[in-house]
């Protein structure tokens, strides 16, 4: 017999004194990144004012990609270990990619209006980014069905499959969608001036720390919730139990009686 | 395994040539769907000839979707999941069976969403060579990775809706590469399609290669 749970173990919020630190340390960094961005970065030559999309949009497809990888390993590291830690962790990181990403998707289909003339061309990167968008939301819905009757393979096993291929498919799609617009001479789009230098080049730097930096903390504290969702679903099933056994055994000391 | 895979593709294939489902279904709705873009864009400006290699795939694609659903609605009625499990053939060899069954189910649509291409699109057959070598190397991908998410899907109740949403961005290089393919054979200039064709058969041996390790620990843990 176990004793009864009296409180549910760990940490009742998802804040350490590290993480309010990094959390700090981001608000702090986006005012500068703002400022620097905003205010005391020059304007492009050709691209005027709209080149300040490039701090956002840069950094969060540089983030998105990386929480792929981070999803790609943790499933992997799953498949190797079974612990619970790297199954949450692989689910936090390609719900903070989702983000990431719709957030690069936005502000590029912003930053493609004046510069372009479209909110959407049939550019390689922007296909494929929307393809891993997709990608991304099948996986996270996939995690999110509970095991059921009849179902062929158990939750975790899906989601580490389906995870682990992740990055591969990014990849496969990524170089396939290249590879096919290359071949197509559509009208050159006016790139990014690839000589960025000085000041903008010190923001891009930037938005890619502070951007980091948000990542960390988004990506920490959604590890933590779902760690918490799992020990809530483990700590009540035990109390289910323990009540059914409660409850079993006054029946039975009744029947005696 | 081997042995094993041609036992799980032979079984697959009778049930199939049995139930009639693929010949009454799902090669009717393939016609259909050729239909349906007739109507949808304008047949009379050459379009749907230009368009053909295009639309040759997409309507692959929505049918491999029904083959794979198929192959794995078969296995659920009356605990066949389970005496699958129990029947002691090698995981890999369940794998390499189903993904061939439905090869051979897709590659017969292939061949009849070809002749309605021709006969109703005007589609001048060019490039032979080229053209069967991308439906075999497409066919083996299609098959491969539809395989290997379907059984993931296998058993949910959203499985109808949750595969296409994992696997149609998956099976986008796929379309990409055999529309491209297809494209320069017709066009006649099949030294282009070529490469396309390896990067198909390299998403085949990917995907098999993938399927044949992966899918015993997906077939024995639940």
């Amino acid at each position: 017999m176990t004793a009864p749970h009296t409180a549910p173990p760990g940490p009742a919020g998802t804040s350490s004194r590290a993480t309010r630190g990094l959390g700090v340390l981001s608000l702090a960094g986006l005012a500068l990144l703002l400022g620097y961005a905003l205010v005391w970065s020059p304007p492009d030559v050709a691209q005027k004012d709209a080149v300040r999309l490039m701090y956002v949009h840069v950094p969060t497809a540089i983030l998105a990609f990386t929480a792929c990888a981070i999803t790609t390993v943790a499933s992997a590291m799953w498949l190797r270990r079974r612990s619970e830690g790297w199954w949450v962790l692989g689910g936090a990181a390609a719900e903070v990619g989702l983000v990431f990403t719709g957030i690069c998707l936005i502000t590029g289909s912003i930053w493609g209006r004046p510069t372009w003339g479209t909110y959407w061309d049939w550019d390689p990167r922007i296909t494929s980014t929307t393809l891993l968008f997709i990608l991304l939301v099948g996986y996270l819905a996939l995690r999110s069905i509970d095991n059921e009757a009849g179902g062929a393979a158990p939750r975790g096993m899906r989601g580490a499959i389906v995870g682990l291929l992740l990055l591969p498919n990014v990849m496969i799609v990524h170089f396939s969608v290249d590879w096919w617009r290359s071949l197509h001479q559509t009208a050159t789009i006016t790139r990014l001036d690839p000589t960025i230098e000085g000041t903008m080049l010190f923001t891009l730097m930037l938005g890619i720390v502070v951007f980091g930096l948000v990542f960390a903390w988004l990506l920490i504290h959604r590890f933590r919730v779902g760690w918490l969702e799992e020990r809530a679903g483990a700590t009540g099933l035990d109390q289910a139990l323990v009540e059914r056994r409660a409850e079993a055994g006054l029946a039975a000391a009744g029947g005696r009686s | 395994m081997f042995r094993d895979a041609s036992l799980m593709a032979g079984k697959d294939l009778r049930v199939e040539l049995r139930s009639h489902v693929t010949t009454q279904q799902v090669a009717p709705f393939a016609i259909l769907m050729l239909i349906l873009f007739g109507v949808a864009l304008d047949p009379d400006r050459g379009i749907l000839t230009r368009a053909s290699a295009g639309l040759f795939w997409v309507s692959v694609l929505f049918c491999s979707l029904l083959a794979i659903q198929r192959a794995f609605t078969i296995e659920a009625a009356d605990g066949g999941r389970d005496a699958l499990r129990l029947s002691g053939l090698d995981p890999a060899g369940i794998f390499l069976g189903k993904a061939a069954a439905i090869f051979v189910q897709l590659g017969a649509l292939e061949l009849v969403l070809a002749a309605g291409v021709v006969v109703m699109y005007g589609t001048e057959i060019t490039g032979l060579p080229l053209l069967v070598a991308t439906c075999l190397a497409a066919t083996a991908g299609l098959a491969a990775a539809g395989t290997l998410y379907g059984v993931l899907a296998a058993g949910l109740r959203v499985r109808e809706t949750l595969l296409p949403i994992l696997l149609l961005p998956v099976l986008a290089p796929v379309l990409i590469g055999a529309t491209r393919a297809f494209e320069a054979a017709l066009g006649g200039a099949a030294a282009d399609g070529w490469p396309w064709c390896g990067l198909l058969a390299a998403f085949a041996l990917l995907y098999t290669a993938f399927g044949t390790l992966a899918f015993g620990t997906l077939l024995e843990e639940s």
